[in-house]
């Protein structure tokens, strides 16, 4: 993949190397702003909450269990929701579930839909798959809207044209939509709406995702600020919801936990502005809701994941994007250098899982593991700890897959462990890389190294090799055992 | 009290003088100080790399090392000490003798912040640098071992001493071991957002605790053509009257 946005398949290979040497420069510094702000909020709403820690353990516990029991959850899931009038299917992956999701909207003779911002299906590529079958689907979230203007997918989880200044969204209105676009924000939230009521009133189908399922009694939760959410799925007469099946919780008890955290940990509000149940389709004529209600549960390699004990907690995200606010590394490199549709530290662990590593092997490496992921995840997910599982696999392989990494990658691994490991070999290294490097010093350090180490220099010098501590040591214990023989005649 | 020097790769080859201020520093805290010459590096390189059976293997020579004496241990990096504490342990399978001796070197293995402040009980040690400083807490330290007071407790007792907060303090300094030469040009970003913020306080030196953040950010600040210090705090806490 070369080209500066992701595609909307599942990319061969993700070159997050490549794509960080050439940052577009506005990125870091619109995710700055935006990101500061979120975090900014987040603080306070902390501040206001003594028992954040506690509820954090409760969310991991309540995600760890459904996790460890989701067969179970499930089958109550598929039999609520069947109860409630909904049609349920299982989807093994991104393209059964898309193919589900068109054969849906043939059979009701739907041309167009209306999205609700949802990541499951820019998982699973799905407006590119309607498109193929002739079916147009419109994105509906503002930040969406954008982006599928643009033609390209998410930079954010919950932000998906947070990479973009306003005057660039302006420009891009008045290229695509041959319309004077002004650069003031309100002005272009106008205009899309205006845009999207006409949708909202044609569209035959809302298609969504889910931020939770709640098996007790099979209802849907969608979370949104806009409003879109709640169009979307009760103007047109069918609703199609495509979610992945590790957003299921037990019950509504369960739910309030999470619910206080996730908009709490994404943008720093109490309470997303809307938050959405919907539970099968209507049953009265007075009643909200689409008159046909298809719920798609998607795995796409999440009941493979659940196998690996380590990485399985990857899992329990509930998509908040915090811990991109908070990553250094995607701060400064932002969204597209992930390669696909999720980014930042939950991306760098949660891709090559699903990819395989032989097409995300970077992603793992993508992280200084600096662990502020960690610090603030609402489920506590142990990102470095599953990061460093990754590494392991890229470079050695494990139960689940095969190396990605050259054998000769693994040899002078071999020899980098003998080099430093055996103490005689060791201590002449340390004794000689002074000598050897001092052809290189200037004033203290080693402004310019060959290759691999130039990798090192051609960001700052390194500090002159020293040694010497040995030896100062080793004369010390002579001189005290020189005075204590002295003292003890 | 008898501790055991963990010297470190990275603090061995490019800081030396950290090590004997930190001997000296010991010594005169009525701590007697043992080297196990047979030492060389933890493994973190290697297993940082994914390289865990590598990895696993310099672990093994680490424990054997140090598990001759019943001393504590004592190391001037919250990294290498985050290394034995957290993925030693993990190394080999619960129930082995190795897991068990891997715990129990865990247990009595200290960053010197914490072996100073939590088993010394020391937070003045007579220390005097006259001069403005900022401090860097590095990510291991901070997170890793959860060491948040330890080094602004032992800074603050320090007499001459200015101390000024710095911005984004907890943000990592972009070094990271293998990422700083994985993908340069990230690291880059992160460790001159560091540096500007470091300028920004207008102090004389940047204390942190850690070689390679203090390779990192010396390098930047160097780059940078600044005459700002990249100091670790056992240089502040063995000066007796200023560092220049």
């Amino acid at each position: 993949m070369t080209e500066s946005t992701h595609s909307h398949q599942a990319p061969a290979y993700i070159e997050f190397g490549e794509y960080s040497t050439h940052v577009p420069k506005n990125i870091p510094i619109a995710l700055e702003q935006a990101t500061g702000r979120f975090l900014g909020n987040r603080e306070a709403r902390i501040a206001e909450m003594p028992q954040w820690e506690e509820l954090r353990q409760a969310a991991h516990e309540i995600r760890l269990h459904t996790l460890l029991n989701l067969d179970l959850y499930l089958e109550l899931v598929e039999k609520q929701v069947v109860a409630a009038g909904g049609v349920v299917h299982w989807a093994v992956d991104a393209a059964e579930a898309s193919a589900i999701v068109v054969d849906i909207a043939r059979q009701h003779g739907a041309r167009t839909a209306v999205k609700v911002k949802s990541m499951a299906t820019e998982e699973i590529g799905l407006n590119q798959a309607l498109e193929a079958a002739g079916i147009q689907a419109y994105e509906t979230d503002l930040g969406e809207f954008i982006i599928q203007l643009a033609g390209t997918g998410p930079s954010h989880i919950i932000v998906p044209a947070v990479h973009m200044r306003k005057e660039e969204i302006a420009a891009l209105f008045r290229e695509k939509l041959g319309i004077d676009a002004p650069t003031d924000p309100l002005e272009l939230a106008a205009i899309a709406r205006r845009i999207l009521r006409e949708r909202f009133l044609e569209a035959e189908m809302g298609i969504s995702g889910a931020n939770f399922l709640v098996a007790e009694t099979g209802a849907l939760v969608i979370v949104s600020n806009e409003g879109n959410g709640r169009m979307c799925t009760t103007l047109p007469d069918l609703h199609v919801a495509v979610v992945g099946i590790d957003k299921v919780v037990p019950d509504w008890e369960s739910l309030t936990v999470l619910l206080k955290l996730l908009a709490r940990s994404a943008t720093g509000q109490k309470l997303s502005a809307y938050t959405s149940f919907i539970t099968g389709p209507r049953r009265t004529v007075g009643e909200g809701g689409a008159k046909q209600f298809h719920l798609v549960l998607l795995d796409n390699g999440r009941s493979r994941i659940l196998q690996d004990p380590v990485a399985r907690e990857t899992l329990k995200c509930i998509r908040c994007g915090c811990c991109l606010n908070v990553c250094p590394v995607y701060k400064h490199v932002g969204g597209y250098a992930y390669g696909w549709f999720i980014s930042g530290p939950i991306g760098a662990i949660f891709s090559p899982q699903i990819l395989g590593v032989e097409a995300a092997r970077e992603l793992p490496f993508a992280s200084s593991l600096c662990g502020a992921c960690a610090d603030v995840c609402p489920v506590k997910i142990p990102i470095p700890k599953i990061l460093l599982h990754l590494r392991h696999r890229v470079v050695e392989g494990d139960e689940f897959e095969k190396p990605a990494a050259p054998a000769p990658l693994r040899a002078s691994a071999s020899l980098g462990r003998v080099a430093l490991s055996t103490p005689w070999l060791y201590r002449l290294g340390t004794r000689l890389l002074p000598f050897l490097m001092a052809p290189l010093r200037r004033d203290g350090w080693l402004p310019a190294l060959p290759p691999p180490v130039n990798r090192w220099t051609r960001v700052r010098p390194l500090p002159a090799f020293r040694g010497g501590f040995r030896e100062w040591w080793a004369q010390r214990q002579r001189r005290n055992g020189d005075r204590d023989s002295r003292g003890s005649p | 009290m008898k501790a055991q020097l963990f010297i470190t790769c990275l603090a061995e080859q490019f800081y030396p003088n950290i090590l004997q201020q930190m001997v000296l520093l010991l010594e005169r805290l009525d701590v007697q100080v043992e080297f196990p010459a047979e030492q060389t590096c933890c493994g973190q390189p290697l297993y940082n790399s994914g390289f865990q059976s590598q990895a696993r293997a310099m672990a093994r020579n680490w424990l054997e090392v140090f598990g001759r004496s019943e001393a504590v241990i004592v190391s001037p990096s919250g990294s290498c000490v985050d290394m034995v504490h957290h993925h030693f342990p993990e190394l080999f399978p619960e129930g082995t003798r190795e897991h068990e001796l891997a715990r129990d070197l865990a247990g009595r293995t200290f960053e010197f912040t914490d072996f100073l402040v939590n088993q010394l009980r020391v937070t003045d040690v007579g220390a005097r640098f006259p001069g403005r400083v900022t401090y860097h807490p590095s990510c291991h330290l901070l997170r890793g071992l959860g060491l948040r007071r330890e080094a602004g407790l032992l800074l603050s007792e320090v007499r001459d001493l200015e101390i000024v907060p710095l911005p984004e303090e907890e943000t990592c300094c972009g070094f990271g071991g293998v990422f700083s030469v994985v993908y340069p040009e990230v690291s880059r970003a992160m460790m001159e957002a560091k540096v500007n913020n470091i300028l920004a306080t207008g102090a004389e030196a940047v204390v942190a605790c850690d070689a390679g953040c203090l390779m990192n950010i010396g390098g930047g600040l160097r780059k940078a053509g600044s005459q700002v210090k990249a100091l670790h705090l056992i240089d502040i806490l063995a000066s007796n009257g200023g560092y220049r």
